[in-house]
């Protein structure tokens, strides 16, 4: 016979207690029947505001679907319990039902708090915690002017932000001297004011309401106690909340002096059938306004219902937000009232950004943190304080800003396994390390599996780091598949065509895979091919394994033209081939731009201009510029010894050379090169793939560099290099590379990767480690001796030019193509120029 | 009713790979799998990028179903249903395409 479970209440923390119910075994054996009052189950409060940037009541729900009907939990909605009859254990309804209960769980939440102001009660005088609230203060909303939200804490933020997206002028009216009082000190609390102001919204603190009365412009008029007055059409009350303890207290049950229902560490009330849980529970004095602390009282009640031993001892009242856009953190004691406590403080007036560090007086430990404006620290910060993790010698570098390379950050490795991510799901460590072990080796399997990250979301980047620290310490034995057509690595794939000598991306898939291949696998696989067999890119049997960019030997933009790049070995051109690029530019009005590559870019070619184009520039003695291709780009260089007065070696010779050898190579990801004639290092050889650096001593090399997103110093791979030697080098580096890093690897992170890192590099490279030497060069010997102007074979294949027609049945062009004029040059309409020209959008 | 229109020679298409066809002032991506003689023909128009551009994008197949991969922002596209994978509220219109001797059909309704 089952045992009835009833629980009176499904907010967030009724529907988390349910969640958690049916995920354990104990939930066989009760009856579980919930009342609601509201009229549709849980929805997401913390995020309520959204409901007016968009989201709908169903985007806010937090119950799955049929969750109900498929745990026989039985709900009755929009009806509200009303009383508890403890010597019978019955709960009766508004509505009259009466249900016998074994248990009974109290997730009653709280209400707004409005304080007994006169005329509080008037209209448009408005609370804001529901999804009714909400739509109320649409209304009012709709036909107002000017709104103002009493009480400047996180909700009363939240609630001006609500205001402010419905279009209404925003007043911000606290009782307190300065913003969020409770999470933040004076300076704080002003730096958060400046940045809301900032946003438009006039922010009145230490103001005490005295009467609300009619206003003269506006519906009300609310006067204060120092005689001002404001004129408001909206006002909404959110200055705290109380807990809805009347039930428990009309049956008897123990409640605290100031409200609240009295529980132990249990979550049980003063009636050990009875628990209470969320903000309509006093734990130890205390209500605990945040979800989190919620769903750990959740959660100890199902432990407890299951006699599993488990207790709630506190939790963490550390908050991470975005309160209009603005980052707001407070971690632990912000105020600094452990005896002894210091102090750093970080204030950035240009930046509006506000950091204090509160730590132990041993200077060992974080007690607690304030952040506004920049809060990207938090995690750490908290992880510290949470874990009593021993301080950096200087710990104001925790919220300095970083001005150099060294690393303050906590990296994942350091966190205990116990150590808290996730807070409101309370995940550890140990739990995301384990759901990596099983598997999981993205952020969404992860989150699926752990639900970590998926409450407040502030843990997401931590839980990222972590993921990846993870992934990296597992190598590959994670599951590294390239995609789902082959169960290979990169690497495993490049062996597979090398040792069985396969020629063709049918052969591999019909060997060693399964389906059709994709976007992922059929660029990769191209790519080995050609850099192990190197035929031509556009043969029949290539043709479908190439992007877009390589098929048509151009890079596409953004409006579906594609741009033409021919290579200018080491920057070095003659004035005739320079004028070449202008006539053909101008012959075919491409917009001309001179690349951070030392080379020259015409845009704005049209798919069936390309084989005239190329024509006109081979004929004249350019070659490819492999701008499309995962292939090597350009050798920069400086102008050398040749002309420069501080040159040691000639730099732009070197370049060519070097630029003549590798040009043409398929590699994993782009490949940059520069040479620089001295230390002084102009050509920026030191941010390179490989960087060549004239020394008195010889060449030195550099590897491993580049710019972008993550730039990257190079390393100092040798010195003093003979020219033989440091080719030699080179050739070894690059078939290194391009047989053993992953697809879209660039050679910083592929040796970031390996173990063993840049030494295991030069053993392998400089001492011949593995005996590959001889076969690395050989390989580059080839691609080298079996090089092809990509461009100069398509253009002598008459099949082949057949492609590069918009239409295959029509010589028009495409017409959604437009161009304005920009400085004299042309570029790509904007959508607003487009309509000007009316082109109508191909949909039916 | 449907009607069949002659676009181009079997022989025009492209292997593995795709090629447009104007059809009634529509643009239509038709991709080939020569193995399977199969063909398929969706809407050329990228509604991501607003680019005719989907007959240049690579072909495969994801999870069962045949895609084209936008080669602009690498959207996939069923190429039967014309579902975006990626996102449900985006799909594109796809066509009816036969080969009858040697020739590739496109049909479009008679009164569109």
């Amino acid at each position: 016979m089952k045992k009835t479970l009833v629980v009176i209440g499904n907010g967030m923390v009724g529907q988390n207690f349910l969640a958690g119910l049916v995920n354990s075994a104990i939930k066989d054996h009760y009856e579980v029947i919930t009342f609601c009052e509201e009229p549709r189950p849980a929805y997401d409060r913390v995020h309520l505001s959204e409901f007016f940037s968009g989201k709908t009541a169903q985007d806010l729900s937090l119950v799955p679907e049929n969750f109900f009907q498929d745990h026989a939990i039985t709900i009755h909605l929009g009806d509200k319990a009303v009383k508890i009859d403890r010597e019978n254990k019955t709960v009766t309804s508004e509505k009259g039902l009466v249900i016998q209960y074994d248990k009974l769980v109290l997730a009653t939440g709280s209400y707004p708090f409005v304080p007994p102001v006169p005329g509080a009660d008037r209209a448009n005088c408005l609370v804001y915690r529901t999804i009714e609230d909400l739509e109320a203060i649409q209304a009012a909303a709709a036909n107002g002017k000017i709104g103002a939200v009493v009480g400047g804490g996180l909700l009363g933020l939240e609630a001006a932000k609500a205001l402010k997206d419905l279009g209404l002028e925003t007043h911000v009216v606290e009782f307190a001297p300065r913003l969020m009082a409770v999470q933040l000190d004076d300076a704080g609390g002003a730096m958060l004011r400046r940045k809301i102001e900032g946003l438009g919204v006039t922010v009145h603190t230490s103001k005490n309401t005295n009467l609300i009365t009619d206003g003269d412009k506006c519906v009300n008029k609310m006067c204060f106690a120092d005689g001002e007055e404001l004129e408001t059409d909206v006002i909404l009350f959110s200055a705290g909340i109380r807990p809805r303890d009347d039930i428990a207290r009309d049956c008897g049950l123990e409640v605290g002096p100031r409200g609240g229902i009295v529980i132990n560490n249990q979550c049980a009330t003063s009636d050990p059938d009875i628990y209470a849980i969320g903000e309509c529970a006093l734990w130890n004095g205390m209500i605990y306004g945040l979800v989190a602390p919620g769903y750990a009282m959740a959660r100890t009640v199902v432990a407890e219902l299951a006699g599993d031993a488990a207790g709630f001892t506190g939790a963490d009242m550390s908050t991470k937000l975005k309160l209009m856009g603005v980052d707001v953190a407070s971690i632990g004691d912000a105020h600094a009232k452990t005896p002894g406590a210091m102090v750093y403080t970080y204030q950035n007036g240009a930046t509006e950004i506000y950091k204090r560090l509160v730590v132990s007086a041993d200077k060992k430990q974080l007690l607690g943190a304030v952040l506004v404006g920049e809060a990207s620290g938090y995690s750490t910060l908290l992880q510290y304080c949470l874990n009593g993790i021993e301080l950096p010698e200087n710990p104001d570098a925790l919220i300095l800003p970083h001005r150099s390379d060294e690393s303050v950050g906590l990296g994942p490795d350091a966190l205990p396994l116990s150590a808290q991510i996730c807070s409101c799901y309370d995940v550890n460590k140990g739990a995301i390390c384990s759901a990596v072990e099983s598997g999981c080796t993205t952020l969404n399997a992860l989150k699926a599996e752990t639900k970590a990250g998926t409450g407040c979301g502030g843990c997401v980047p931590l839980l990222k780091s972590v993921l990846n620290s993870e992934l990296a310490k597992h190598g590959y034995e994670v599951n590294t598949d390239i995609c789902e057509h082959f169960p290979y690595t990169r690497q495993d794939l490049f062996n597979l065509i090398r040792v069985e000598q396969i020629k063709t991306f049918g052969d591999l898939l019909a060997k060693h895979g399964n389906g059709m291949g994709c976007d992922v696998c059929k660029p990769a696989v191209g790519s080995i091919l050609a850099s192990q067999w190197n035929e031509f890119v556009l043969s029949e049997e290539h043709l479908g394994l190439q992007d877009t960019n390589d098929t048509f030997l151009a890079n596409m933009q953004k409006d579906g033209t594609y741009s033409v790049v021919p290579r200018i070995t080491g920057g070095e051109i003659k004035p005739d081939m320079l004028i070449v690029l202008g006539q053909v530019a101008k012959k075919y009005n491409l917009y001309t731009k001179i690349t951070g590559g030392q080379r020259v870019d015409l845009f704005g070619a049209k798919v069936d201009q390309l084989p005239n184009i190329w024509k006109e520039l081979i004929e004249a003695g350019f070659e490819s510029g492999h701008a499309y291709g995962k292939s090597l780009r350009t050798v920069k260089s400086c102008v050398g010894s040749t002309w420069c007065r501080y040159g040691i070696d000639d730099s732009v010779g070197l370049a060519v050379e070097l630029e003549n050898r590798y040009k043409g190579l398929r590699s994993p990801h782009k490949l940059k090169f520069a040479v620089s004639g001295c230390t002084r290092e102009c050509a920026e050889a030191q941010g390179k793939d490989v960087g060549v650096i004239a020394t008195e001593n010889g060449w030195n090399l550099y590897v491993c560099g580049n710019g972008g997103m993550k730039p990257r110093h190079a390393d100092l791979f040798a010195t003093g290099l003979d020219k033989a030697t440091l080719i030699r080098y080179i050739d070894r580096f690059l078939s290194f590379y391009v047989r053993t890093a992953d697809r879209l690897q660039r050679t910083s992170v592929w040796m970031e990767n390996m173990e063993g890192g840049l030494d295991y590099l030069k053993a392998v490279v400089i001492d011949d480690k593995l005996g590959l030497c001889e076969e690395l060069e050989k390989q580059m010997q080839y691609v080298i001796d079996t090089y092809q102007c990509e461009w100069k074979t398509t253009i002598a294949n008459e099949d082949k030019l057949k492609r590069f027609r918009h239409f295959v049945n029509s010589d028009k062009t495409d017409d959604n193509v437009v161009f304005v004029e920009e400085r004299g040059q042309i570029r790509p309409a904007n959508e607003e120029e487009r309509k000007h020209f009316n082109l109508l959008e191909v949909a039916e | 009713m449907m009607k069949w229109i002659d676009v181009c020679a079997m022989e025009d298409l492209q292997p593995n790979s795709g090629v447009c066809a104007l059809v009634n002032d529509r643009q239509v991506a038709i991709f080939f799998i020569p193995k399977e003689t199969q063909v398929y023909a969706v809407s050329n128009y990228d509604p991501f990028s607003k680019t005719n551009i989907l007959s240049r994008g690579m072909i495969g197949d994801l999870t069962g179903q045949r895609v084209v991969a936008s080669p602009m922002y690498k959207q996939h596209f069923n190429l039967v249903t014309g579902a975006c994978l990626e996102d449900d509220s985006v799909s594109i219109p796809v066509y009816s395409v036969k080969i009858e001797n040697a020739r590739v059909l496109i049909g479009v309704e008679e009164n569109s």
